[in-house]
């Protein structure tokens, strides 16, 4: 699968992430590689085949989805670029 | 006196040969004068000895007490900064421990400082860190090696013996293939049996804590330590954990060992081979017997990697976006505009790149195509595995294709770098457990590793025949 610098820019939006002009090029060429290598897998008949999800086999114990109390706001807000009160603040979305 | 492992410090303690605080002094000493390895990241003095002290105040025999450890930086530690090799979380402070340095806390040993990754765990050099590359200890006077990676300062930090342990995480060989670029022991457990809680995430079904030591018989004593049940990792296996260090037993008379006939890759040198031959001949003198197993999916394990690890790295990484903790860039344009340029600022290109392919595998009309069949194949690949342990106890393979690379090769080639994980990565897919023992070395005189695997949550018999082949090399 060719990923040309229009995907990449595509990608790029979805992952919020900036990629600078100069980069697309080079960036374009590496991932059509790897995908080109990772589509090998094309070659593996998985009709039938289960997705594995859980690798370990064992039994996954539940727990009760139980209510906590404890207030951990200002350990939450501890490292904060920026905060005012109990809230994180960002840039002003709406004018 | 020396001290070079757990077993035998712990018995100069006990009988008061040293003090906690002298020990840790001689390893803050040696820190200092091995600056230049950068097998740290972060390191105070003031605090280890603050430790020390309080330790010595009680007068109690814990298994770990006074013993000095790194950690890689990939765990939430509440006393030392958690950056993950990034730029992204350089300023982070986590407000509490990680399930498994706080179980080495409760068992009284000394956390020396903070050892350098790759940024996120992903790499295989530790060259991707943002606080710089560390250098292979085992390097040659005139060139630098990489210590291999992810976990590249806790493999150099054992090594050059700058703590007698240290901690590591596991997605593809980050634990393994360190050690046998160092010359030290390596150990990743069955995928579930430590706690990932606190851990900064990766590939969350992938990655699994583990530890590195300068013997097997470390080894053992700090996986008992760091494994168990924990609530808070919704995959955290409730299994009872053996007295791996205790129970271990080298006879290796009537052991089937699986010899893989995949793992014979063409391209691998020549040293490698020889290495690997002669290690299945120490096994048959022990009165192991050989058997030629087969995992027919092994080709396709680096692929089927390369596509769930990054997949799931663009998904777990979606979190730093300079809201809630770590950089932001420093612009109020607009919202999107700060996380898009936080996030340019923050990560480096290796992580940028696996980000870009993660979420274009997982995007509409390719998740099918890329990620469910990815994990239709590792499913596969555990089926081979499961099936190769019917017939045999422990699967032996070299660990790594060739020994330590130089600091700034295979950086223009991702997928030359993605090579080095072949022998491991298969593992890792199918969530079994692994060690890497030092055995012989390569014509520049080199560390190089052999792997032993076993069954899910028999790390007993990898520890056995690993025990077995240190006590046969000579």
């Amino acid at each position: 699968m060719k990923i040309d610098n229009n995907t990449v820019l595509k990608i790029a939006k979805l992952t919020r992430l900036k990629i600078n002009p100069s980069e697309i090029d080079e960036l374009s060429d590496q991932l059509t590689s790897i995908l080109d290598w990772v589509e090998q897998l094309n070659e593996v008949n998985t009709d039938n085949v289960e997705p594995l999800s859980n690798v370990s086999m064992a039994k996954l114990p539940h727990r009760n989805d139980e209510e906590s109390k404890e207030d951990r706001s200002k350990d939450v807000l501890s490292n904060a670029p920026e905060k005012v009160a109990n809230f994180f603040v960002v840039p002003k979305v709406i004018e | 006196m020396e001290f070079n492992t757990i077993t035998d410090t712990r018995k100069k303690i006990l009988s008061k040969k040293i003090s906690i605080l002298e020990l840790n002094q001689i390893f803050i000493n040696r820190i200092k004068d091995q600056k230049k390895i950068n097998a740290y990241i972060f390191f105070d003095e003031d605090l280890i000895v603050k430790r020390c002290k309080q330790l010595e105040k009680f007068n109690d025999d814990l298994i770990l007490k006074g013993i000095p450890l790194g950690i890689k930086d990939l765990f939430c530690t509440i006393d030392m900064p958690t950056t993950a090799g990034s730029k992204i979380l350089s300023n982070f402070k986590p407000t509490y421990e990680s399930f498994v340095s706080n179980k080495l806390l409760k068992k009284g040993s000394v956390f020396l400082g903070k050892t350098n990754l790759d940024e996120f765990a992903m790499g295989s050099s530790t060259t991707t860190s943002f606080f710089g590359n560390t250098i292979n200890p085992k390097s040659p006077p005139k060139k630098k090696l990489v210590p291999g990676g992810s976990s590249g300062g806790s493999a150099a930090a054992v090594a050059a013996n700058l703590c007698l342990g240290a901690t590591g995480t596991d997605t593809g060989g980050s634990i393994r293939q360190p050690a046998s670029f160092c010359g030290v022991v390596g150990v990743k457990p069955t995928y579930g049996l430590c706690s990932r809680w606190g851990i900064v995430a990766f590939a969350s079904s992938l990655d699994q804590a583990g530890v590195f030591a300068n013997n097997v018989y470390d080894t053992a004593i700090l996986l008992k330590e760091i494994a168990g049940y924990d609530s808070n990792d919704s995959t955290s296996a409730n299994v009872n954990i053996p007295n791996y260090f205790q129970k271990l037993n080298y006879n290796m008379s009537g052991k089937v060992i699986g010899i893989p006939e995949e793992y014979n890759l063409p391209g691998i040198s020549d040293e490698i081979n020889e290495v690997w031959e002669k290690a299945k001949k120490i096994y048959e003198k022990g009165g192991a017997k050989l058997k030629k197993i087969s995992l027919p999916h092994t080709k396709y394990a680096l692929p089927t990697y390369y596509i769930i690890a990054p997949a799931e790295a663009s998904s777990n990484l979606a979190r730093y976006d300079g809201v809630k903790y770590g950089h932001r860039a420093n612009v109020d344009t607009s919202l999107d505009e700060m996380y898009e340029l936080t996030r340019s600022e923050g990560f480096g290109k290796e992580v940028k790149r696996r980000i870009l392919i993660g979420t274009y595998v997982l995007s509409a009309g390719y998740y099918d195509a890329y990620y469910l069949k990815a994990q239709k194949v590792r499913k596969l690949i555990a089926n081979d595995f499961a099936n190769a342990f019917k017939e045999c106890d422990v699967i032996l393979t070299p660990t790594t294709p060739g020994p330590a690379f130089g600091i700034g090769e295979k950086e223009d080639d991702p997928i030359k770098m993605y090579l080095n994980d072949i022998f491991t990565v298969p593992a890792s897919l199918a969530g079994i457990p692994g060690i890497s023992v030092p055995f012989g070395e390569s014509k520049d005189g080199l560390p190089l590793g052999i792997q032993l695997l076993s069954k899910h949550f028999d790390e007993q018999s990898i520890f056995d025949a690993g025990l077995y082949l240190e006590k046969n090399y000579e």
